[in-house]
């Protein structure tokens, strides 16, 4: 095995991933040698770090839980309005989380929509905030990732294994055992980690909708211990037991996500025949579609007032936005791509687990450390908007390499052999053979990552220069003004350009999403 | 990422080589630099004097600013800090990084203003917004035993949440433990920071929401919106003095302390009203804008002295952790 021959070399993969590795461990070690005390951890410390646990758990096995349905029900049913709607599902994702907060409450708090339907029946509002807030908020911001990497894996089922299950008379239930079932198994611990990940640095969304503190959470303990306490000690040993905690998830992912794939197909186009209970199908892709699209209406009837008020500078830092989005997708996929070709080739499970920690990397950590770095070589201001490229980016490569990985895998064991057995170059097999075949996840992955990098506030607040802003920061800065009808154009234009790059992108590579 | 150092290095050279004027570095918050914000324009007047530079650099907030300062430490590129709060003065004194001023001036503060480093710009009370239809408490205790619904900020993460914490400590001292027990049936949520909360608030999450007795101002004046009032609270209402400093690592010194007299004059002190929502520290000659004169004047200030606020912020802290996390 240890010398087994590979049609790719892992190597730029494993470069890559200790990049990543450096950059997020060498931030986390600049600003543990830059305290001036030791850190320690307080009572209030095992509390929050209790209450992140818990909702972290919860917010990943709800959704994740929920996606499944959804995602069999989407992979099933081949309606008008598919694309569009799968494409939509994606945008509570790549929200800003302050404007994501605001639509969120619009539709489920005291005076939200729901309230004011159940007043009118004379019905007390809903009580939003507590745990159950946290964790409905997080499933708002997941339930799609969920659905769209399980969507995937059920597209990635050849054609023909349902072909072969209904010409041997399967019926529904002995098809989800057979097929369907073997799949999950194998894509779910990995989309339960990066969940749990992505919800264990949360902070704003938690507080918020926790209703106090409550609800405190370790990056809440570790932006405290920065700004207001100055412990950089503090900080660097919680951003250390969050990425303990990812790696540990990350790890037991992978043990349980082994298991051998469906081998090759023809890539026909998918035929079911197994189309019973549409009725239930139609039920969770209507719930899914209203759960996650009014919040989304919310962001769109209050932003559009404010989209003709807001003065050109908020155009000028869309264009920003775009231009750091697309430098971010480059430095993502040069990251992405052979770090998921050498996971692929085996054996190296540390290389996608030094992705999975861009995830539970602390941004206030990253930033500064990246700031303690620098600042003897250059002016971190004017590197601003290149940082924010690359934090970005670093920050998003957990999802590309969910998304990436699978196919890789796929396509280094089905055509392997050959491209060996034909002396096939190893950078010939991963230009013509590799890149090919991927190329609806690789369109995917550019999509997911240039929209949330468009979206993300990041580093950027620490860097800032005036001059220079993107279109979060710009947001959050109309609203510090007061100007929060802007603000909310400033969002919705935010949405829009969001989704627009992740349709360009996305629909280059859709693959059997055909209505 | 090498090819990105050197770019950005032969851009900051380029621009330092066309720019032979003396450039004064100030760290501010950002919502000070921002375009809605006092920055742009006071940039423009104090260029006006200096025959300077001004660079103007936005850090998050007061508290995130004082960070800055001291990761940086003695090297640090600013030459003038602007945004600290009283509530910070003590931590920023302990640095030692911060030189003395002899700036004075006739300050319109309700307090008496003796600080040999830091020199105050503008100032405010803290206090509930609510709509100006709805009635709205006299005190805390009023509104702990009544059900209007508050929304709040975390004083662990934000300015103005800070300065409520201390708010309830200064008016109620031994008590205010028991008082923050009895307003966590009317705090809706507590948020991150005040754009959360005040966005929250206008959307009608809550009747009332922690901010300034200028906020009805900014409606008034930029939105001709008089339906916002600050309710005013008998026991008095606790401050907030921004204030600035000399760095002492500063090589423009002389530049430096002009910009601070420049600050506490007319030419500063009359773009603060209607760009940063706050009293001036000196009334200019022209006065208040119109519309400040509508706000609520509350009949007792309260203020924590610098080492007062640090000394009592941990215990405050655990206190409203207490009543809260039942």
């Amino acid at each position: 095995m240890a010398g087994r021959a590979q049609p790719v070399s892992p190597r730029p993969g494993i470069g890559a991933a200790a990049l990543v590795a450096a950059l997020i461990l060498g931030t986390l070690a600049a600003v543990a040698l830059r305290a001036e005390t030791a850190g320690g951890f307080g009572p209030a410390d095992w509390a929050a770090l209790r209450f992140t646990l818990t909702q972290a758990i919860l917010s990943a096995v709800f959704s994740a839980g929920l996606a499944v349905p959804v995602a069999r029900a989407l992979a099933r049913r081949r309606f008008r309005g598919r694309r569009a709607l799968i494409a939509l599902l994606g945008a509570p994702f790549i929200l800003p989380v302050i404007v994501a907060i605001l639509g969120l409450l619009q539709v489920f708090g005291r005076a939200g929509w729901i309230s004011d339907i159940l007043g009118y029946f004379g019905l007390p509002p809903i009580r939003i905030y507590g745990l159950h807030g946290v964790v409905l908020a997080h499933v708002f911001f997941n339930l799609p990732l969920a659905t769209r990497l399980i969507l995937q894996a059920w597209q990635e089922i050849p054609a023909e294994r349902f072909r072969l299950a209904a010409q041997l008379g399967c019926n529904g239930i002995a098809m989800f055992r057979l097929i369907e079932l073997p799949m999950l198994k194998r894509i779910l611990p990995g989309v339960l980690a990066v969940i749990f990940a992505i919800c264990l640095t949360s902070f704003a969304v938690a507080l918020t909708l926790g209703g106090g503190p409550r609800a405190t959470t370790i990056e809440l303990a570790i932006y405290q211990a920065f700004t207001y306490d100055f412990d950089l000690g503090r900080a660097a040993l919680l951003s250390a037991l969050q990425l303990t905690l990812t790696a540990v998830a990350a790890l037991a992912a992978l043990r349980f996500s082994r298991g051998d794939g469906f081998g090759a197909g023809l890539d026909r186009a998918l035929r079911r025949w197994d189309g019973g209970a549409p009725a239930i199908d139609a039920f969770w892709i209507i719930a899914a579609a209203t759960f996650l699209l009014l919040p989304l209406a919310s962001v769109v009837i209050s932003g559009f007032a404010g989209l003709f008020e807001m003065p050109a500078i908020v155009f000028r830092a869309a264009l920003t936005s775009v231009i750091v989005a697309a430098a971010s997708t480059a430095i993502l996929l040069m990251l992405a791509l052979p770090m998921a070709t050498a996971v692929a080739t085996g054996r190296y499970g540390i290389v996608e687990l030094s992705g999975i920690l861009g995830l539970a990397a602390s941004p206030l950590v990253i930033g500064t450390g990246l700031f303690i770095l620098i600042r003897p070589l250059a002016n971190p201001t004017a590197l601003a908007l290149p940082v924010t490229a690359l934090v970005n980016a670093v920050m998003a490569l957990p999802f590309a390499l969910r998304i990436l990985v699978p196919a890789a895998r796929d396509v280094v064991t089905r055509n392997g052999r050959l491209a060996l057995s034909l002396d096939m170059g190893r950078k010939t097999f991963f230009i013509r053979v590799l890149l090919p075949r991927m190329h609806p996840q690789i369109c995917f992955a550019a999509g997911l990552g240039a929209a949330l990098s468009m979206g993300d506030l990041g580093v950027i607040a620490l860097f800032a220069d005036p001059q220079i802003a993107t279109l979060p920061l710009q947001i959050y800065r109309l609203m510090g003004a007061y100007q929060m009808q802007a603000a909310a154009g400033g969002a919705l234009l935010l949405l829009l350009l969001s989704m627009s790059v992740f349709w360009l992108l996305d629909r280059g590579g859709r693959w059997h999403a055909e209505a | 990422m090498k090819h990105l150092m050197i770019a950005a290095g032969l851009l900051s050279a380029t621009s330092a080589i066309a720019d032979d004027k003396p450039q004064l570095t100030v760290y501010t918050y950002d919502s000070f630099v921002s375009d809605w914000g006092p920055g742009p324009q006071v940039e423009e007047a104090f260029e006006a004097v200096c025959n300077c530079d001004l660079n103007l650099v936005g850090v998050e907030d007061g508290a995130a600013l004082l960070s800055r300062i001291r990761l940086e430490g003695e090297s640090s590129d600013a030459d003038v800090v602007l945004g600290l709060d009283t509530n910070l003065i003590t931590a920023a004194k302990d640095t030692g990084l911060f030189a003395p001023s002899s700036v004075t001036a006739d300050y319109a503060l309700p307090i008496e203003w003796a600080d040999d480093v830091f020199t105050p710009y503008d100032w405010g009370y803290f206090a509930f917004v609510h709509n100006a239809d709805t009635p709205a408490p006299a005190n805390f205790r009023e509104l702990a035993d009544g059900d209007t619904k508050v929304i709040i900020q975390d004083p662990r993460s934000s300015t103005p949440g800070l300065g409520l914490l201390l708010w309830v400590k200064a008016a109620y001292g031994e008590e205010a433990q028991e008082i923050w027990a009895g307003l966590a049936d009317n705090i809706v949520t507590v948020t991150k920071g005040w754009s959360e909360a005040y966005g929250l608030f206008l959307e009608g999450e809550a009747d009332m929401v922690l901010s300034y007795t200028t906020s009805p101002a900014y409606h008034l004046i930029a939105e001709e919106d008089a339906s916002k009032a600050a309710a005013a609270f008998d026991e008095g209402h606790y401050m907030q003095v921004e204030v600035a400093a000399k760095l002492a690592g500063t090589d423009q010194p002389e530049l430096a302390d002009q910009f601070l007299e420049f600050m506490v004059s007319d030419a500063f002190q009359q773009i603060i009203p209607t760009t940063n929502w706050m009293y001036p520290a000196v009334t200019p000659s022209s006065g208040l804008p119109e519309g400040f004169d509508t706000l609520i004047v509350p009949e007792k200030s309260l203020l924590f002295g610098a080492d007062e606020a640090a000394a009592v912020r941990e215990q405050a802290l655990s206190e409203w952790l207490g009543a809260l996390s039942q």
